[in-house]
């Protein structure tokens, strides 16, 4: 399978290797189909969510499942699913497009869809037997049955492979009895069918068992009462407990003890579409915060045209346009991989599994990025709407604590933090990613002088991308000398790897939203993508300064002497501006294009 | 029965308007375009004669390339096929001839149209429609039933309906009532595939012959600031409706 990896870039490779604007797709390349199916989503959002948020917010959990009910009859539940099981057969970007405009209004829905066909029916779509697929999946992708996923427990949350619910095989082979207590367990209220993890004996390792649940027949399933919580609210979450629960041994998903493989597979999909989910709630926030601040007059001005309300219109408006810039860049990057797969003979299943954990990296990259953006956007709208913002009778309320959940499930952003770095690091191990070579070039340079030619910098963003290759020195330099100071017992040094983390995430960020603005000037011409550059910069200029942070923070706390005192010098040089952008003049000219169309136009 | 829609393809409502040319042209630049509203309240009557009656829909529209997202939309909603006539609609004359054409080639059992275009609100163009081909016609029809050849409509008249009953082949001018608001669909995603597979003829116009052309456009007059006159001060309210709106 090693030759169809050649010519396509691999996942976390984007750190060591430039990528041509050509090669990245962007939210303006969606087909006329897609967006026709982003329109339908977003019409239906608009008119049968939205206006029902009120609904959301009183614990209408009855209501979450009518919309889910909708959504399968408009084929929405079914959009990753191949057509010979009943769904659209669509690839992963017009997925990720779907999940991200249905997420948008409120995170109750946006939590049920995504545990639905996301944890909920992945699993068996990428780990089932054909059997198991004609039997489950034709219902889960029309919405006759919901699913949920049960790995957590009370006492192994980001430990997930420590839970103690056993399966005990019974002694005529036929069934798993199983036993043991689930926690937190997104649409247990209305779901017909569990993905359940279980320990078989003493095994190292979980299994992943398909358990039907009918509330007429329960065979040995209760369900707690539904969890009291700070947003989502009606999004069902309740704990799930197991008593001599008979499953068929046919019922077994893959095989004993490859669970804890399917629950972190299952999760880099949803991961990514997590990040998803966390676009148009972005987007709504702000269309709503600049409807409202160019409304709220205060000082006889509409209180947009104040300096202090514009930063935090361009500041969100600019995370919003940086994370559609990077999820669908890395959308594309798994729907190529996948496609390459199938064409060198994968099966489809087999080609699905191995695109996406390929991209695992920017999976979890994905999920900090988007969700702490999210948070800081609801945060920023609250506060552009003031006292009104605190009231729950405006949207912003119920945004921001929705938002909340997304930096803790699907794993917690400290554990994709550590992920993101430690996945990487294995990859340069394998020889997947050559991390060395790069990291000793950077070495070398810092021994040498740098050069004082001031660089031709005429083409669009050629400063910018002068920058980003350098922002990727740092990495190298901080990741390469602390993997070598510390070998395997890096992993311990969790301070660190976050600030190492940081930086890789800023790094993809940052260069996701220049290819898209560079690609976009280059087809539309550069005044046409003024704000997308504008947009670029000011995300870089942030990028920098946070980098040049991170990176300090980190050096220190490894290094001594005159390797400090180099890396030092080689981090400034490395941040170094020639010409420093007018942050302030960008976030000008960002926020008043918002203010001026009235809603998030990028 | 074989019913045609027509479709025009129509600024959303939210747009902002603006001229170019020296206000001669209407400025498309960043314009979302959709189906004419009175048009899809039509076309979803359509598909209930389609789903209830076996009818067949084909829709029309007389438009570019660039009508052809929302000719798409319709198939996806449910239309059977599409024909769109590639010429730029230089008024509802040159519109009601071109799309005679394709009722009587085509020989269409019913041919539902909107009252009026949200664009440039005519509403010449189903009544032009209607004689160009022989056809009964009702126009700001809010109700439709069809048994065999004969056609029961409803039509909007001052203060109250009017109930007429009359033969295919027949041409309606519909409006909301047709159908409600809550029956409008959203094409769903089968819908949106199948739509790519459904046949689009393009054809070429048979006349350019228009009787009217457009001098100029010119935007209302901006919304003044609201001006409250206290309860007790009939004489200001006089003297302003008077001499400042001139109403009076
Ligand atoms: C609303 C909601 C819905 C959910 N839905 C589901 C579902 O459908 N199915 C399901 O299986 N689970 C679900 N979960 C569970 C969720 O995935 C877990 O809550 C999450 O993985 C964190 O586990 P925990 O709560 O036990 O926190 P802990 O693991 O106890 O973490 C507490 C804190 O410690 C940190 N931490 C933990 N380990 C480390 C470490 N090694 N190094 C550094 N820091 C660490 C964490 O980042 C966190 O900040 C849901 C949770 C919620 C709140
Ligand atoms: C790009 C563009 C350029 C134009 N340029 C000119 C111009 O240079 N000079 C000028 O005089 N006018 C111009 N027009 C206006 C054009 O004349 C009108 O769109 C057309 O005459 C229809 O008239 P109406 O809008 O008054 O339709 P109405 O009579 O109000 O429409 C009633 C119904 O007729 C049907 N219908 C209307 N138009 C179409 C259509 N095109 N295809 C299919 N069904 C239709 C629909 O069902 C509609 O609901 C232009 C329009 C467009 C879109």
């Amino acid at each position: 399978m090693e030759t169809v990896q050649q010519d396509i870039t691999r996942g976390g490779q984007f750190i060591v290797k430039d990528t041509a604007c050509e090669n990245v797709f962007t939210p303006e390349d969606f087909s006329e189909e897609q967006q026709m199916m982003r329109d339908s989503v977003k019409e239906f959002i608009d008119k049968e969510v939205w206006p029902n948020k009120p609904r959301f917010e009183k614990k209408d959990y009855a209501f979450t499942e009518e919309i889910m009910k909708k959504l399968g009859e408009l084929g929405l539940l079914g959009i990753a699913v191949p057509e010979e099981y009943g769904g659209l057969g669509m690839g992963f970007v017009t997925t990720m497009l779907v999940c991200d405009y249905i997420s948008g209004a409120t995170g109750s829905l946006a939590t049920a869809f995504g545990a639905h066909t996301g944890i909920g029916t992945l699993p068996i779509l990428l780990y089932g037997t054909a059997t198991q697929k004609e039997k489950y999946i034709p219902k889960l992708a029309t919405g006759e049955w919901f699913g949920a996923y049960c790995l957590t427990e009370p006492g192994a949350g980001s430990d997930a492979n420590s839970g103690k619910t056993k399966a005990t095989l019974s002694e005529d082979g036929k069934h798993y009895h199983i036993n043991g207590q689930k926690m937190w367990i997104s649409n247990a209220g209305f779901c017909n069918l569990m993905i359940v993890f279980a320990r078989i004996e003493d095994d190292k390792n979980i299994t992943g068992f398909i358990v039907e649940y009918d509330a007429e027949n329960p065979n040995g399933i209760t369900l707690g009462e539904e969890e009291h919580k700070l947003g989502i609210h009606s999004s069902s979450t309740r704990q799930v407990f197991f008593s001599d629960t008979k499953v068929p041994v046919e019922n077994m998903l893959s095989e004993r003890g490859n669970g804890f493989k399917i629950a972190m597979n299952a999760l880099n999909v949803g991961r990514i579409k997590l990040a998803a989910a966390c676009l148009d709630a972005q987007r709504r926030v702000i269309t709503e915060s600049v409807k409202y601040a160019n409304e709220r007059i205060q000082f006889k001005t509409p209180i947009a045209k104040f300096g202090a309300i514009k930063g935090k219109i361009a500041e969100i408006a600019t995370k919003a346009f940086v994370d559609e810039s990077a999820s669908y860049r890395a959308a594309k990057a798994i729907e190529d991989r996948i496609q390459a797969r199938i064409d060198a003979g994968n099966s489809h299943q087999e080609a699905e599994l191995k695109g996406v954990e390929e991209f695992a990296i920017e999976c979890s990259i994905l999920k900090v990025a988007a969700s702490e953006d999210c948070q800081n956007c609801t945060d920023e709208g609250i506060q552009i709407f003031g006292g009104m913002g605190f009231s729950a009778d405006t949207p912003m309320e119920a945004a921001w604590r929705d938002a909340r959940i997304a930096r803790i499930y699907e794993g917690t952003n400290e554990i994709n933090r550590m992920l993101s770095v430690g996945m990487l690091i294995k990859k340069a191990m394998k020889g997947h990613v050559d991390l060395l070579g790069p990291a000793m070039a950077v070495k070398d340079e810092l021994m040498s002088i740098p050069s004082f030619d001031i660089p031709d910098y005429s083409e669009v963003l050629s400063e910018e991308k002068e920058i980003l290759g350098k922002l990727k020195k740092v990495f190298l330099m901080v990741a390469g000398s602390a993997a070598q100071k510390y070998g395997t017992e890096l992993e311990q040094h969790q301070q660190l790897l976050m600030a190492a983390s940081d930086i890789l995430i800023e790094v993809y960020m940052a260069e996701s939203a220049i290819l898209r603005a560079e690609k976009n000037a280059k087809r539309n011409g550069e005044e046409a993508s003024k704000y997308q550059i504008a947009m670029a910069q000011l995300n870089l200029f942030n990028a920098v300064e946070k980098i040049n942070n991170k990176g300090k923070e980190a050096i220190i706390s490894f290094s001594e002497g005159d390797e400090q005192r180099m890396m030092l010098m080689g981090l400034k040089r490395f941040t170094k501006y020639t010409n420093m952008p007018n942050v302030i003049a960008l976030r000008n000219m960002i926020a008043e294009k918002v203010t001026e169309e009235n809603k998030y136009c990028f | 029965m074989k019913i045609l829609v027509c479709i025009s393809h129509v600024p959303d409502t939210t747009s902002k308007i603006n001229f170019t040319d020296g206000d001669t042209k209407f400025d498309t630049n960043g314009v979302q375009f959709v189906i004419n509203p009175n048009d899809e309240f039509g076309l979803t009557r359509a598909m209930w004669f389609k789903e209830k009656q076996g009818a067949s829909v084909t829709i029309v529209n007389v438009g570019g390339p660039e009508t052809e997202p929302t000719l798409r939309k319709a198939l996806a909603i449910g239309a059977d096929e599409a024909i769109r006539i590639n010429a730029t609609p230089t008024d509802g004359f040159f519109v009601a001839k071109e799309l005679a054409k394709v009722v009587s080639e085509g020989n269409y059992d019913l041919v539902i149209a909107g009252r009026e275009s949200i664009d440039y609100n005519g509403g010449m163009v189903p009544g032009m429609l209607a004689t160009f081909t022989d056809a009964n016609f009702v126009n700001m029809c809010i109700g439709l039933e069809i048994e065999g050849t004969s056609a029961t409509a409803i039509r909007e008249i001052d203060g109250g309906k009017e109930t007429i009953s009359t033969n295919l082949p027949l041409v309606v001018g519909c409006q909301k009532g047709i159908v409600e608001e809550k029956d409008l669909r959203i094409p769903n995603m089968r819908g949106i595939m199948m739509a790519r597979k459904k046949q689009l003829t393009v054809l070429e116009p048979s006349t350019s012959e228009s009787h009217t052309k457009i001098a100029s456009f010119e935007k209302p007059a901006a919304k003044g600031a609201v001006k409250l006159v206290d309860k007790d001060n009939l004489d200001e309210l006089i003297s302003l409706l008077h001499n400042e709106a001139k109403v009076i």
